[in-house]
């Protein structure tokens, strides 16, 4: 193929991408959007192989096969509730790839049409290499520490020590000064270009460390753009338009991600990235008498319910309790119960991490309903069930202006007529914050696993 | 040739904002399949991958690193895509109510 039907073919690919994006912008064209985005990658990859500056072709059949199977098996074994571990390795395989590419930039024949060729790297290659490779390094040991987080193979809350922003502060400046020295003078045996190396991978460690388990799903959506940054840096290195269209439309679209992230936990992404949040307990001591329930009880307040809201949360995943939830939900729906899912855009670890567990469940879409829907009718729920969700549905946020989360929009089911909360103990939630909740006079604890209440709440509706 | 740049520069401004105008009106139900799907796409790099590993320079080095890129990216892409369509096969719409269709699935 020569360098134009190759070019058209690239076009064609993005046109691919960029339609098949839209159509994951609604749950009844979403999969065949996703197989348009993938015919495109393979428009784009087999343009790319007939293209004439491919010239052997072995080294790539063995990486790519390789890459293949473990991908598609990854994908495969995957269970629902490690998603986030998932894409969080996803997204650092990315951020190496993209590096690696930058990297090989600085040989003579790799960036093609650049001026590159034969002769020296010219300065606009070079700052393009510095970037992808520090956007590409930070991506991956980002993303390899928020994986390790999410896998709990490292701990999971915010990991803070004296002069830190100092520190990360420090490295990002040495970053760019080595950044600087390399692009003087850029070769692929520059010390420089060591240490830009180093100190990207640095400062991707040091800058997921400080941020718990529960702002995770403003991370991931970042690394996820910065994933795409990385390619479009790439794409930049070897001259290359398909990498720049379709790594700036995923840059865009991670920062959307982020930043409904952040609106739903009414801070600033600074905030995130940098304060620590849930290492220091704040916020008004709540005491009281919580109520406790056992499951028949519960039952029967159900059975008699007309309208029932659950509200999914982190505690839901771990308990792996989202079968029995759905089981549940249909035992009352056939009892002429109208139910529904209320869904927080922050619930769980990564952005719409509660809906695809209960979508495995077997719920169906149209009764997930978001935060913003289902609040002003909360008042109309009989019973909104809470399942291993704490910060988004505690009223701290709505009262005490002493509290941490104070702001953030919660699901309002201290409004809904009874509440009931499935909870293992009485400990506070991952950020460490008390709930008002617990305490509340229509509130009802339903202690134990949140799987083993459910199905013991199910077996009482069925006596 | 200097110009290069400022058409690449095009390229990404405009890319950018279609990407914002492309995503901000996708429903909370389908952030995860939306975040994995783009997160395939990103994988794109492997073109540059693939134009790195098969350049077949002299430099053993570039090749390598070229192959291992094509790895990664390819992990990338196949399980992204691949994960994606698994998990937007879950959602489905509301059944057609009651038992009488139950009974065919």
């Amino acid at each position: 193929m020569n360098n134009l039907a190759v070019n058209l073919a690239y076009l064609g690919a993005a046109v691919l991408f960029v339609v098949g994006l839209k159509m994951l912008g609604s749950p009844g064209t979403a999969r065949r959007g996703n197989a348009l985005s993938a015919l495109g990658m393979l428009v784009a990859v087999v343009a790319t192989l007939l293209s004439k500056d491919i010239l052997a072709l072995h080294w790539i059949v063995i990486a790519a096969a390789a890459g293949a199977v473990v991908g598609a098996l990854a994908a495969r074994l995957v269970a629902m509730t490690s998603m986030p571990e998932m894409v969080a390795l996803f997204n650092g395989s990315g951020g190496i790839a993209s590096l690696l590419v930058g990297a090989a930039a600085l040989f003579p024949g790799i960036a093609l049409g650049s001026g590159g060729g034969e002769g020296a790297v010219s300065t606009f290659t070079a700052v393009t290499v510095f970037l992808s490779v520090m956007i590409g390094g930070v991506t991956f040991s980002g993303s390899i520490v928020a994986w390790g987080k999410l896998a709990e193979v490292l701990p999971g809350g915010a990991l803070l020590f004296a002069g830190q922003r100092l520190v990360n502060g420090g490295l990002l400046v040495g970053l760019l000064a080595a950044g600087v020295l390399f692009v003087a003078a850029p070769s692929t045996t520059s010390p420089y270009f060591a240490l830009v190396l180093v100190l990207a991978l640095t400062l991707g460690v040091m800058a997921v460390v400080p941020i718990g388990g529960a702002d995770m799903p403003v991370v991931i959506s970042l690394l996820n753009s910065y994933s795409g940054l990385a390619a479009c840096a790439a794409g930049f290195a070897i001259n290359n338009n398909v990498l720049i269209v379709s790594g700036s439309l995923v840059g865009a679209a991670g920062i959307i991600l982020t930043n409904i992230m952040c609106k739903a936990m009414n801070r600033s992404l600074a905030n995130v990235l940098f304060s620590g949040f849930g290492a220091v307990r704040s916020g008004a001591k709540v005491e009281g008498e919580v109520k406790p329930i056992n499951a028949e009880d519960a039952g029967l307040i159900l059975e008699a319910a007309r309208a029932v809201a659950f509200v999914p949360g982190y505690g839901m995943a771990v308990a792996q309790a989202q079968h029995v939830v759905r089981e549940l939900g249909e035992l009352l729906e056939e009892n002429g119960c109208e139910v529904s899912y209320a869904i927080h855009p922050v619930a769980g670890r990564m952005p719409g991490h509660m809906n695809v567990l209960l979508a495995e469940a077997g719920v169906p879409y149209d009764q997930l309903v978001e935060m913003d829907d289902v609040n002003p009718r909360m008042a109309t729920i009989d019973v909104a069930v809470v399942i291993g969700a704490n910060d988004v549905v505690n009223p701290a946020a709505r009262q005490d202006e002493s509290s941490p989360i104070y702001g953030m929009p919660i699901i309002n089911v201290d409004h809904a007529r009874t509440v009931f909360v499935l909870k293992r103990s009485m400990a506070s939630g991952f950020a460490g914050i008390d709930n008002p909740l617990f305490f509340g006079a229509n509130t009802r604890m339903l202690f134990g696993d949140a799987k083993a209440s459910v199905a013991a709440v199910i077996a009482s509706l069925k006596d | 040739m200097e110009l290069v740049p400022v058409y690449l520069a095009f390229i990404l401004a405009l890319s950018i904002f279609l990407g914002f105008e492309l995503i901000s009106k996708v429903p909370a139900t389908l952030h995860t399949p939306l975040m994995s799907g783009a997160n395939a796409i990103s994988g794109v790099t492997l073109v540059g991958a693939l134009l790195a590993a098969g350049a077949d320079g002299p430099d053993w080095l570039a090749t390598a690193l070229g192959a291992a890129a094509v790895f990664f990216a390819t992990v990338n892409v196949v399980g992204g895509y691949l994960v994606t369509d698994r998990m937007l096969g879950m959602f489905k719409k509301r059944a057609p109510r009651r038992k009488a269709q139950g009974a065919e699935e």
